[in-house]
């Protein structure tokens, strides 16, 4: 198993509820969340907003600290590990992000951000790296050159897709980072994380409320409702019979571009 | 004219440059919905604001006619063009948190347009308002009115502006993306509801989504755009079945469906663009010359 959580809560200052003077209430966004990541699985977390999923992704790749529960990341606890502790291990949990215009510098060159983190972890040979994860993720070498504004949505993405693979991660997660593009470079974007993950032996947890993209992507699926898993197992089973109500009701709300579904 | 609202040649340039769009032909019938599909930066949401004549200022109208209830509204002086927009058409936004003002209660956001434009009675418009949040399904509609918008939740804001589209009986109602920014279960029942009100009440509607799954849901027409020109106008049950334009039938392929894993990753095939990229350049050497 590269992940193992074990009863994960976590609870987070409500800031719209805060007194003038004092403490904000605390509001619980996760509340005991279990399951197991194998290595090279493509996982699929699936939920409405405000379900909790982006916050279990951040929890996962320690963004944020849990409240209680365990989190292992390959047989390590990082629940609580200190940022120090962290720094060693970040390199090979990686995340990307949904918005590429706002998670990628737009006063540096695509080189200069593929080659920023890994930099940080003390790799060398950085332009070689850099022409290589750009070939991996089909974009031009010269595209090292450009600067974020010149290029289109599915291509941004790629290249937050090489900035994380760059480092030769074990473990990405993906937080809804096709859902701001249009079907055809989601289509792109969706095939060259297919193949990355065959190629590069890499595990993926894929966040995202649109379960047609997940059907596609994943080989299991986890449903999160109100920072609880209402169920989970592999995608073909799940889609097949789905056991809770609120992962039917997800279902049958879906607009399938066929106008003979009865959609009441 | 063959529809409600007609769009005939419909160009629009950036000022001093390029074309938005081109050459925009289509019809929406009385009482029909019609959708615009398309990817991002079509043009599909510059339509629905040429004809509302809320265009951005950089881009202008350089050709074309858009007839609303029999009137072409490019002929008409500019304060008569409002007139007549504001008589016969209404807008569903796509996002409920910035289209209601932050600072004022619900209420006198739904009556001002019918208070302050048409001259009702404050009280008919009070009643008015009340009847139509009750028509959508929002509960106890007297508390909703006298709160703000901060303290509904994203489908109940949406709500209230279909209500409030709705409040003084337009013939049109252009409705841009107003679901993209909802979860899917909430889409449904606001689908629902748009399609319902939209039955009810007999308004043509101009529906603008990139979701073609949406469209076979709601719309009995829709044209395909593709840098600002029409690349198909189809009846909606055909245009599934039998997608005429090759870009048509990409689009559909692109688009990935739970039911059937193994359809959804063909993204647009470059031949089909360069050949929809050779159609819009013919048109642009056809129209300069």
């Amino acid at each position: 198993m590269i992940y193992e959580l074990r009863d994960l809560h976590l609870s987070l200052p409500d800031m719209s509820r805060k007194p003038l003077l004092g403490a904000a209430p605390r509001i619980e966004i996760l509340k005991g969340v279990s399951f197991d990541i194998p290595k090279g699985a493509v996982l699929g977390i699936v939920g409405g907003s405000g379900s909790g999923k982006s916050t279990l992704g951040r929890a996962m790749v320690r963004l944020l600290e849990p409240t209680s529960g365990h989190i292992l990341f390959d047989g390590t606890d990082i629940t609580h590990l200190s940022e120090d502790a962290l720094r060693g291990m970040r390199r090979r949990f990686q995340m990307i992000f949904q918005d590429p215009m706002s998670s990628l510098n737009p006063r540096r060159r695509v080189g200069g951000i593929i080659a920023g983190p890994m930099r940080l972890h003390g790799m060398d040979g950085l332009r070689a790296r850099v022409d290589e994860a750009l070939d991996m993720v089909g974009l031009p070498r010269s595209f090292a050159k450009r600067y974020p504004h010149e290029l289109s949505g599915g291509q941004r993405q790629r290249i937050g897709i090489a900035r994380a693979i760059a480092l030769r991660p074990d473990f990405i997660l993906a937080d809804e980072i096709v859902s701001g593009l249009d079907v055809s470079s989601q289509a792109q974007v969706l095939n060259l994380l297919q193949d990355l993950v065959a190629d590069l032996g890499l595990t993926l947890a894929f966040i995202s409320h649109d379960l047609s993209v997940i059907r596609r992507l994943c080989d299991r699926v986890l449903v999160l409702h109100h920072g609880q898993v209402v169920e989970q197992g592999p995608t073909a089973d799940l889609f097949a019979a789905p056991q809770a109500a609120y992962t039917r009701e997800l279902l049958d709300a879906i607009p399938l571009p066929d106008p003979d579904q009865v959609w009441r | 004219m063959s529809g409600f609202l007609s769009i005939r040649n419909l160009t629009v340039h950036l000022r001093g440059g390029g074309p938005i769009l081109r050459a925009v032909t289509m019809d929406v019938a009385p009482g029909q919905v019609h959708g615009l599909v398309g990817e991002s930066g079509a043009g599909k949401s510059m339509i629905g604001k040429a004809v509302l004549g809320t265009l951005p200022r950089a881009l202008e109208i350089t050709g074309g006619e858009i007839w609303l209830d029999g009137v072409d509204l490019l002929a008409l002086a500019p304060a008569a063009r409002r007139k007549q927009i504001g008589a016969t058409a209404a807008l569903i936004p796509q996002d409920p948190l910035t289209a209601l003002n932050p600072g004022k209660r619900i209420g006198p956001q739904i009556t001002r347009r019918l208070v302050d434009i048409l001259g009702w009675r404050k009280s008919d418009a009070e009643a008015r308002a009340r009847d139509l949040l009750d028509e959508v399904h929002i509960p106890d509609p007297v508390r909703v009115m006298r709160s703000y918008p901060h303290e509904l939740s994203g489908g109940m804001r949406q709500r209230i502006l279909i209500a409030s589209a709705f409040a003084a009986e337009p013939r049109l109602i252009i409705a841009d993306e107003p679901t993209t920014a909802l979860d899917v279960t909430v889409q449904k029942q606001i689908l629902r509801l748009i399609s319902d009100m939209q039955t009810r009440h007999g308004t043509a509607l101009l529906f603008v989504t990139h979701d073609l799954g949406v469209v076979s849901k709601v719309c009995d027409t829709l044209s395909v755009l593709y840098a600002g020109k029409v690349v198909e106008n189809a009846r909606m049950r055909r245009f599934f079945m039998r997608p005429i334009h090759p870009y048509s039938a990409a689009l559909l392929a692109a688009t990935p469906i739970y039911t059937d894993p193994d359809r959804g990753l063909t993204p647009v095939p470059q031949t089909v663009i360069d050949a929809v990229e050779r159609e819009v350049e013919h048109h642009d050497v056809r129209a300069g010359a």
